[in-house]
């Protein structure tokens, strides 16, 4: 069997001022989006924007222009309930236009409150049943060592806490160890919250790390809001070991708005009027 | 039909790079050939079904044509969500294969039996659906939908059923069935690893003076159309036979068809297994003795329907 050389790049500092920037601007948009569909999960969505920005705006190499390119990197949202940060990923980064985000739940459009399969560009799996990802991620991962071709793209899958829940996600964490899956990298949005409870109250996470660790992958904890330091964590993916590698990113969720973070209402509630110009106002957004 | 299954697959593998063999942990020495081969193409996925089928999925979206492969009950219900949502919505082409059909592994008791399984994947969108009726058959659907682009459900047997086909089946096509023998009194409709007991009770009818058109009705899904409406027009009786559940099997889907195309629903009788799950230890001649799906029960049930 062949093995993925890890990537050499370039010593590539991230622009931490432009992606703190580009997430406020991603941040502003899914708020408005929750607010004008009524569309719950914001909070869900806030809590992962940071690890979205560094992947699309620095870490991935992608092209989109060329969404199906054989070599382009895999980002798949395992945690599909955040379909509103990852469309307004995708239509800020260029896969689709922006105007395409206001169909968002529309009778007849192609934005559902989860992504769908084989519609838009850029979504490589269709998710919202939780514990799927990581499993198709493994196929990803795995097809570049059985087509043989030197193919050296990484395969990013990000989970939310609630889902480490699934028995599927363990089934491909020690099926990725087990075959080596260098090329293949698990965040963790770990804002401590399932939809109606605390994460470690419900099943027992903790220690998260320890567990990934145990599971036969590199692990490693870090500031899921630390934008640089994503940035940098994701970009050094393979990080020259044999294993697969696990983010375990710290996030609050509805990170960025005062009056959101940390409270779980906001898994469900959408904004009023007033709650945006106040959010987008901490937000610094115009 | 499993050797067949492995046989033939190692064959495909030959042709074909982009076929990978993923198994739950089963078919110990099976795929020795296809291993020794292709050994960068076979993963043993271990007691791992969600797993193994999310990842059958992810390989097919970049162009491979995995194939799944473990006893019936656990490659198809344990894993019907990532079967649905991974594989079928996707529409990618993945194959998922298994071992045990109905009553096959009878003595394995109730947890290894699967007569609900054409219930739950024959309302899958884009998923092809076959019960092969022998070796050969295996080894046509197997080439027949690996050459397709979209996902398929192959039902076999176990091992050593009598081999029903003279050779290979140079003509087979999914959706198409096929007539084995001819006949004028009554129609039998088999799916799957019934076709022994149809073949049989087709003699056994000839014998009571009955005459018996025996078809291999091998793809629940899409329907032969055609044929059905062939034999219901044509025959006083059309009786379906298949190893699963009278609810949502390859009869259902029959009943259905007649129902929504008007024809005479009086003609048609079903043969399958009832809504209970079978306790009692023993082979499968055993329990289908005990269910009425030998051929001579068959052949009884349709001299006293005739009559």
């Amino acid at each position: 069997m062949n093995q993925i050389s890890p990537i050499s790049r370039k010593a590539n500092t991230p622009d931490v001022a432009f992606l703190r920037k580009q997430a406020a601007e991603l941040r502003g948009e899914v708020i408005g989006m929750s607010h004008k569909t009524g569309s719950a999960h914001l909070a869900s969505c806030l809590s992962c924007i940071d690890i979205l920005t560094a992947a699309y705006w620095h870490a991935l190499n992608i092209d989109p222009a060329k969404p199906t390119d054989d070599g382009r990197d895999r980002f798949i949202l395992s945690k599909g309930h955040a379909a509103m940060a990852i469309y307004a990923t995708l239509a800020h980064r260029g896969y689709f236009p922006r105007d395409l985000l206001e169909t968002y739940t529309k009778d007849g459009g192609k934005l559902a409150e989860h992504p769908p399969a084989n519609m838009l560009p850029g979504i490589e799996a269709a998710t919202g049943s939780l514990g799927h990802g990581l499993p198709i991620a493994n196929g990803h991962a795995l097809s570049a060592k059985v087509k043989d071709k030197g193919a050296n793209y990484r395969v990013f899958a990000l989970m939310s806490d609630g889902e480490c829940n699934e028995g599927s996600v363990w089934e491909a964490a020690m099926f990725a160890s087990a075959q080596k899956l260098a090329n293949l990298c698990v965040i963790v949005d770990y804002n401590k919250w399932q939809a109606t409870a605390r994460s470690n109250e419900t099943l027992q996470l903790s220690p998260l790390r320890e567990k990934w660790e145990s599971f036969g992958w590199d692990a490693y904890e870090i500031d899921g809001h630390d934008i640089g330091a994503v940035a940098t964590a994701l970009a050094d993916v393979p990080n020259g070991s044999s294993k697969p590698v696990a983010f375990i990113a710290n996030t609050v969720k509805g990170k960025g708005v005062s009056f959101m973070e940390d409270d779980n209402n906001w898994h469900y509630r959408a904004p009023t009027a007033e709650e945006v110009v106040k959010a987008r106002q901490e937000l610094g957004l115009s | 039909m499993r050797n067949a299954f492995a046989d033939e697959l190692t064959k495909l593998g030959d042709d074909d790079e982009r076929v990978v063999m993923l198994s739950g942990d089963i078919g110990n020495r099976l795929f020795d050939k296809f291993k020794d081969k292709h050994p960068t193409r076979f993963f043993n996925c271990g007691v791992a079904e969600a797993n193994m089928t999310g990842l059958a999925a992810g390989l097919a979206m970049n162009g491979l044509r995995p194939v799944t492969y473990t006893i019936t009950p656990f490659v198809t219900t344990r894993c019907l969500e990532q079967i649905r949502t991974d594989v079928c919505y996707h529409d990618v082409p993945v194959t998922v294969v298994a071992v045990g059909a109905g009553l096959a592994y009878a003595g394995l008791g109730p947890t290894h039996h699967a007569c609900e399984d054409i219930a739950f994947l024959r309302a899958l969108p884009n998923l092809v659906v076959i019960s092969p009726g022998d070796a050969w058959e295996v080894r046509a659907a197997l080439r027949a939908v690996m050459k397709q682009e979209h996902p398929a459900y192959i039902r076999m047997g176990k091992k050593g059923e009598p081999k029903i086909h003279q050779g290979p089946i140079e003509n087979f096509q999914i959706g198409k069935a096929i007539t084995i023998a001819e006949g004028r009194d009554v129609c039998l409709l088999s799916h799957g690893n019934m076709l022994p007991e149809a073949v049989e009770a087709g003699k056994l009818l000839e014998a009571k003076g009955k005459s018996a058109r025996v078809v291999s009705f091998h793809t629940a899904k899409p329907l032969d159309e055609a044929c059905i409406a062939e034999a219901l027009n044509k025959f006083k009786l059309v009786v379906t036979l298949e190893e699963h559940s009278l609810i949502g099997g390859f009869g259902s889907a029959v009943a259905e068809w007649t129902v929504d195309n008007g024809c005479d629903t009086r003609k048609l009788m079903r043969i399958g297994t009832p809504d209970k799950f079978f306790k009692e230890s023993g082979e499968q001649e055993h329990a289908r003795e005990r269910l009425g799906l030998t051929a001579h029960q068959i052949a009884d049930r349709v001299i006293a329907k005739l009559s």
